[in-house]
């Protein structure tokens, strides 16, 4: 029997995927969730895990090649060890420390892709036709041409609708309503819904049940899908050599991203200088038993991250948004870490940091910023931020000016710790550990009054940090 | 400036061409002593003489014949049908013969074959067609069809001036009825271009000839009573159309109403929708609807006439019917 292996949906709004490397090739034996391809999507680069174990036989879909998601890119032959049908009608297996991007990897293609998908990976005789049953639903509501492909486009499930057309039709103008109602809706739901365990991040964490992620529909980017026209070639306009590259998927993302928000938002940069020698000294004293003890290292960055949920708790406004008249504050605190990476930016979220001790805010930091240079970001795992943070003093920069990860309304930049003579408050000069921290803010929602006591709170948080589970 | 009627715009282009191309002649049944059946062509022998302005003998075939002749050797006849119904005796010529010339033999035929077409006149059968189905399924023919004095004047030129054979059909209904503000300074309407007459969000009307003043009343009506948009698009050419501005309104309003007056079997309706369906599919949230008249000769009794016709009242109807799906 032969199973087919479809381009994943990596988020809703995802509408398409380029195959960029074959890791397998035909012929070759893959395990369920190995990785066999890699995919670039708009929102993440991402390794594919077969759904299914056996012999790679047929390749459809070659590398550089732009197909729409669910498009049969490759064939499995069924080779399946007898053992390895059991395993699926078990509830998910506990996810093993040892081998977390697979674990992660499995669960996106589980989460984000179709029934269709699903019903590959599993190998139960009822649920392939529980799963056709509920596909064919859609042959029995009507709509129009016009309305599926629309339907299509911003992957919307029309049974969520209902028609006021003759006979119940959904016409153009039900679809529409719907997702100007979900447009709406975006916000306040994704803050409440990512209330699931981020049980892929933490996966030995005390407590912490490995829950399934949550569903992508629950998490609306409502990002239109980018038109991929690739045309690469070198020409000499006018004797001048150049070489014309189309942009990355990513690349457009992010440029189409950055423009908006300054379009968006009225940016405001704030600049508070902090005497990181206090926190300089508590890592130098625990890094060494920190990394034996939780097999992460310490860096400053998680230090940081808790300074600002503390302050961000005492001026909410900074973890909030904007939606039409209304401000949305945001019950909890996502906050986002800008990764560079090789080929672009990424800003994957560290989901409920309130809720962290150093430890896990380590864990995350290092988790997600490791899963994003390997491509295995899942889709909800880079949206949803509160509030952003972007280390650029990683890379020697001192003073930056960021510009705001939208729909939130600030984001802090993270200058170069260095050593610099500072004049202490009893006069003497000393050499002290400093960091100079950039607050953008939007200016519409957030007063330059409000933003420094923000950060005078945060140059507290810093200055006199405690730290429990390093004492 | 005074105000031009459709008629006088035909006129004024027929006027216009002949002191400007001395090669442009005009032949047809009464066109010269008599100045016309609906004295399109009166005072044209007046100035231009018997050379110029020809009366024919009482036969399409050879009118349209005779122009074919002319048109070889060097000359831009414009051929009066003077009732467009009666241009089927001169089907060979144009569809075998004008149509096919440039194909088969390198020789252009820059003739224009013009007449009243159109009912609401009480004409009948044979004074009442609009017969461009006919000619539709001829590639080497241009068919226009102005709705509008501008348009009457600006196609006329155009066509005289094309090197293919233009079939020019004038609506007889519209000859005195409207009138327009037209430019002093030579102008052409050129062929294959359609026009927005209404800018609309909800439903598009795809009609030509006296049918855009149909659709415009209706949309008018329903833009007072109901509060829906229509948008009317005024093809004005017919062979070849243009398709872009019906992939535009399409993709636009998605729903879409072709408004022909010519019979419903078998007329361009069928062309225009089919186009719509294979290119446009995927914008279509509603049926494609043609309204045009129903399948019978045009009655000569005015009830059934009126019965017969598509009215601002068949096209509200079938707006609203298409609106509510």
């Amino acid at each position: 029997m032969r199973h087919e292996v479809v381009m994943p949906q990596m988020g809703e709004s995802i509408t398409e995927g380029t195959i960029i490397k074959w890791l397998k090739k035909v012929g070759d034996r893959v395990e369920r969730d190995e990785p066999i391809f890699e995919i670039s999507t708009d929102k993440v680069d991402a390794e594919i895990p077969a759904p299914q174990a056996g012999i790679l036989l047929e390749v459809l879909v070659g590398e550089n090649q732009t197909v729409p998601v669910n498009t049969v890119v490759a064939y499995i032959g069924d080779e399946v060890p007898a053992a390895m049908p059991e395993a699926s009608t078990s509830p998910p297996a506990p996810v093993e420390a040892t081998t977390p991007a697979a674990a992660t990897a499995s669960s996106a293609i589980k989460s984000s892709a179709t029934n269709h998908v699903a019903a590959t990976a599993t190998q139960i005789d009822e649920a392939d036709v529980e799963d056709a049953a509920e596909s064919t639903d859609t042959f029995g509501i009507r709509s129009s041409p016009l309305v599926r492909r629309m339907a299509r486009e911003h992957g919307v499930d029309l049974r969520q609708i209902r028609g006021t057309g003759i006979g119940g039709r959904i016409t153009k103008h039900d679809l529409l309503a719907f997702l100007e109602q979900r447009q709406a809706a975006a916000p306040s739901v994704s803050a409440s819904a990512v209330s699931a365990p981020t049980a892929t991040l933490t996966p030995a964490a005390v407590g912490t049940p490995a829950t399934p992620p949550i569903s992508p529909t629950a998490l609306t980017p409502a990002v239109a899908p980018a038109t991929v026209e690739a045309e690469g070639a070198v020409q000499l306009p006018g004797g001048e050599a150049v070489e014309v590259v189309p942009m990355t998927a990513m690349r457009k993302k992010i440029a189409e991203r950055m423009v908006l928000s300054k379009h968006t938002a009225p940016h405001v940069t704030s600049v508070f200088e902090v005497d990181m020698t206090h926190i300089h000294r508590l890592r130098e004293r625990n890094k060494r038993d920190f990394e034996a003890q939780h097999g992460v290292k310490l860096t400053f960055l998680p230090f940081i991250v808790k300074g600002v949920v503390d302050a961000l708790r005492d001026w909410p406004v900074l973890n909030a948004s904007i939606e039409g008249d209304n401000i949305l504050y945001k019950k909890h605190y996502h906050i986002g870490i800008a990764v560079a990476l090789d080929w672009g930016l990424i800003v994957p979220v560290i989901r409920h940091a309130e809720e962290k001790n150093l430890v896990g805010l380590a864990r995350s930091i290092s988790d997600l910023a490791n899963r994003a240079r390997a491509k295995q970001l899942k889709p909800d795992e880079v949206t949803g931020g509160t509030f952003t943070i972007t280390n650029y003093g990683s890379f020697g920069s001192l003073i930056g000016t960021p510009i705001i990860n939208q729909p939130q309304v600030a984001i802090l930049g993270v200058g170069a710790i260095v050593k610099r003579p500072v004049v202490t408050d009893d006069d003497a000069i000393a050499v002290r550990h400093m960091v100079y921290l950039s607050l953008t803010f939007d200016h519409r929602l957030i007063d330059g009054a409000v933003a420094d006591q923000f950060m005078s709170q945060l140059k507290r948080n810093l200055e006199t940090f405690q730290a429990m589970e390093l004492s | 400036m005074a105000l031009t009627t459709y008629l006088e715009a035909i006129r004024q282009a027929l006027f216009e061409e002949m002191r400007r191309d001395p090669n442009v002649f005009c032949l047809g049944e009464d066109i010269g002593v008599y100045g016309g059946a609906f004295k399109v062509t009166a005072g044209l022998l007046e100035e231009f003489g018997p050379e110029r302005v020809i009366d024919t003998p009482i036969s399409e075939a050879a009118i349209v014949g005779a122009a074919c002749g002319a048109a070889h050797l060097g000359l831009r006849p414009v051929a009066e049908m003077q009732f467009i119904d009666f241009i089927s005796c001169a089907f060979d010529m144009l569809t075998n013969y004008a149509a096919t010339s440039r194909y088969r033999q390198g020789l252009a035929v820059p003739i224009v074959v013009r007449g009243p077409c159109g009912g609401g006149v009480r004409g009948g059968p044979f004074h009442s067609r609009n017969p461009e189905a006919f000619f539709m399924n001829t590639p080497g023919l241009k068919i226009v069809e102005p709705a509008t004095a501008y348009d009457a004047k600006g196609l006329l030129k155009a066509a005289i001036r094309d090197d293919d054979p233009v079939l020019y059909f004038e609506h007889k209904y519209l000859y005195r009825r409207i009138k327009e503000d037209l430019p002093e300074t030579d102008y052409i309407v050129p062929i294959g271009q359609a026009a927005l007459r209404r800018s609309g969000s909800d439903v598009s009307i795809i009609t030509f000839g006296a049918m855009v003043h149909v659709a415009l009343e209706a949309a008018e009506t329903l833009a007072r009573e109901d509060d829906i948009q229509v948008e009317v698009v005024d093809m004005r050419s017919l062979l070849p159309y243009d398709k872009e501005a019906i992939a535009r309104t399409v993709r636009k309003t998605n729903k879409v109403i072709i408004l022909h007056e010519a019979t419903r079997t078998g007329g361009i309706g069928g062309e225009f929708a089919a186009f719509i369906a294979e290119e446009l599919f995927e914008h279509l949230d509603g049926p494609i609807v043609r309204i045009a008249s129903i399948d019978t000769p045009t009655p000569y009794s005015p009830p059934l006439e009126d019965f017969f016709l598509p009215n601002a009242e068949k096209v509200m109807a079938a707006v609203r019917k298409l609106v509510e799906y």
